[in-house]
């Protein structure tokens, strides 16, 4: 046993074990807490009070809603293609929880479960795989109403992932690598306003290039977690209930649980880029703190354009994408390269 | 560690390929091929050029086999049944490429699985291989670099021009 404990590769496997259940875990209850909040919280913006029954204060709602989907019979019609039908929802949960496994949520090393350094790449690879949950979801249900949605979603994402790898370029720029705690490490310093004696934090929002690419993100980021006003892949209006249509029980519930982590791991990707990671005022062992505040205020960001903005249509979707937010980010793309190497050089 | 990672990820790369041209279902098919692009990526991973591996997820598994897919399923195919004049052809040419390979794989057995000396490693940067792929590319290998965006460029105002050509007369024929 002692023999084994001194292995380096075997403490390795270990430790990475052990932060990624930690990580799973965190995750998995974060998302029950968070339906929980967009219930209350679109509850109070219609003048409701949002579920208030099971528990003090309705808490215990969600896990109340988890055993329930749990006992659920489990519906598969009878010509979908079984395998794929069994795969889709595996899919739509994977790539939010192997993104998480290189965002700072603190101080290196204690909360940092890897620091590869091309971590905003495998970001941006793992968003690009998401397409596939709700594709093939579509499809496999062999139902024309989920294929339709399935459809919709490829193309929305797809165009979608352009302008959001374009809009995270000038932060690389600025900031001169792709690892995530890199980036992050970028932003510790804080300067004053040119003229001024006013302290500026040095997150990337703080500079006047990063503006547009942080709006844009934000926006591309409500599109790719199929998010109100971008959620046409499940517009019920006419769709029935997209891609998901034939799923029930657990499978319909992965869907669900993908949607949330793709929100926190957005919202923490957008923290990354632009909000300064877990800096914030006060010592370095507040680095969690700060990031989590970030986190939630950016969640329930989410929740509130989620219930304040009507659903786009689908052609009006497809032109914002490819002639307002693709030119817009190639601009900044443009006008930041220029900049940083007129401050560098000039 | 690292021979037993390229054992697993080479042989799911060689399962997966194999599955896409034995398995009958073109959707399957196509999947498994994003699968051999993953288990790919993983060795570019081993390799440590984690550039080129999250380039091919994003790239191949990402962008164009989703695009794959969307074509498959518009079309709708079915089962493919073997049938028609052109099977002998196809089995005939089947025999020929597996004999090739199984000839490459003698030669390469012989010499000890490596067809030639052994490249000198890389140096590790602190940006990964990121900036020295950009470096080159950037420089040495411009023109070819700018000549291959074009050819994609043409490629694309091609595609949209044959689609629009289709459109009925009335409309807004280009």
């Amino acid at each position: 046993m002692s023999g084994l404990m001194s292995n380096e590769v075997f403490q390795v496997a270990l430790w990475a074990t052990v932060k990624v259940l930690i990580i799973l875990n965190v995750l998995l209850g974060l998302v029950t807490y968070l339906i929980y909040a967009e219930r209350k919280i679109c509850g109070h913006m219609q003048a409701r009070t949002g579920p208030n029954r099971v528990g003090p204060l309705g808490l215990f709602q969600t896990p109340a809603d988890v055993v329930k989907l749990l006992l659920k019979e489990e519906f598969i019609p009878a010509s979908a293609n079984k395998v794929i039908f069994h795969v889709a929802p595996v899919l739509a949960v994977f790539p939010a929880i192997a993104t998480f496994s290189v965002i700072p949520m603190g101080p290196p090393p204690m909360f940092v479960a890897t620091d590869i350094n091309v971590g905003l790449l495998l970001f941006l690879a793992m968003s690009s795989l998401g397409v596939y949950a709700i594709t093939l979801g579509g499809w496999a249900s062999n139902n024309k109403y989920a294929l339709l949605g399935g459809l919709r979603s490829s193309a929305q994402m797809i165009s979608y992932e352009l302008a959001m790898g374009l809009s995270t370029i000038p932060v690389i720029l600025r900031s001169g690598t792709l690892s995530l705690s890199g980036i992050v490490d970028g932003q510790a310093a804080s300067y004053l306003i040119p003229g001024t004696r006013i302290p500026l934090p040095g997150w990337g929002i703080f500079h006047w290039y990063l503006v547009l690419p942080f709006v844009i993100f934000m926006i591309t980021a409500f599109a790719e977690t199929n998010r109100a006003p971008f959620d046409l892949p499940e517009a019920e209006g006419e769709l029935v209930a997209g891609f998901h249509t034939e799923y029930s029980s657990m499978k319909w519930s992965m869907f669900f649980l993908g949607e949330y982590m793709n929100m926190i791991v957005i919202s923490s990707v957008a923290i990354t880029l632009f909000l300064g990671g877990w800096h914030g005022p006060g010592p370095q062992s507040l680095g969690l703190l700060w990031y989590l505040l970030k986190l939630f205020a950016l969640l329930f960001f989410f929740i509130w354009v989620r219930w304040t903005f009507p659903r786009l249509r689908y052609d009006q979707l497809m032109n914002f994408g490819w002639k307002v937010l693709l030119p817009a980010s190639i601009l900044n793309v443009l006008i930041a390269s220029v900049w940083i190497y007129w401050r560098a050089n000039g | 560690m690292i021979p037993i990672l390229f054992l697993g990820f080479g042989g799911m790369l060689v399962a997966s390929a194999l599955m896409v041209v034995l398995h009958k279902n073109a959707v399957t098919s196509a999947l498994f091929l994003v699968l051999a692009f993953c288990s790919l990526a993983g060795i570019y991973l081993l390799l440590q050029a984690e550039f080129i591996g999250l380039v091919q997820i994003i790239v191949y598994a990402g962008a164009i086999m989703v695009l794959f897919l969307f074509v498959i399923m518009y079309l709708n195919l079915g089962i493919d049944v073997e049938s028609g004049t052109m099977i002998a052809f196809r089995r005939g040419f089947g025999w020929m490429a597996g004999a090739l390979l199984l000839l490459f794989a003698v030669l390469l057995a012989r010499r000890g699985w490596s067809p030639g000396p052994a490249a000198a490693a890389m140096p590790a940067q602190g940006s990964g291989n990121a900036g020295a792929i950009g470096k080159v590319l950037y420089s040495r290998f411009l023109f070819p670099f700018e000549i291959t965006s074009m050819l994609l460029l043409v490629a694309m105002v091609g595609a949209i021009v044959m689609t629009k050509a289709r459109r009925p007369a009335g409309g807004e024929s280009a």
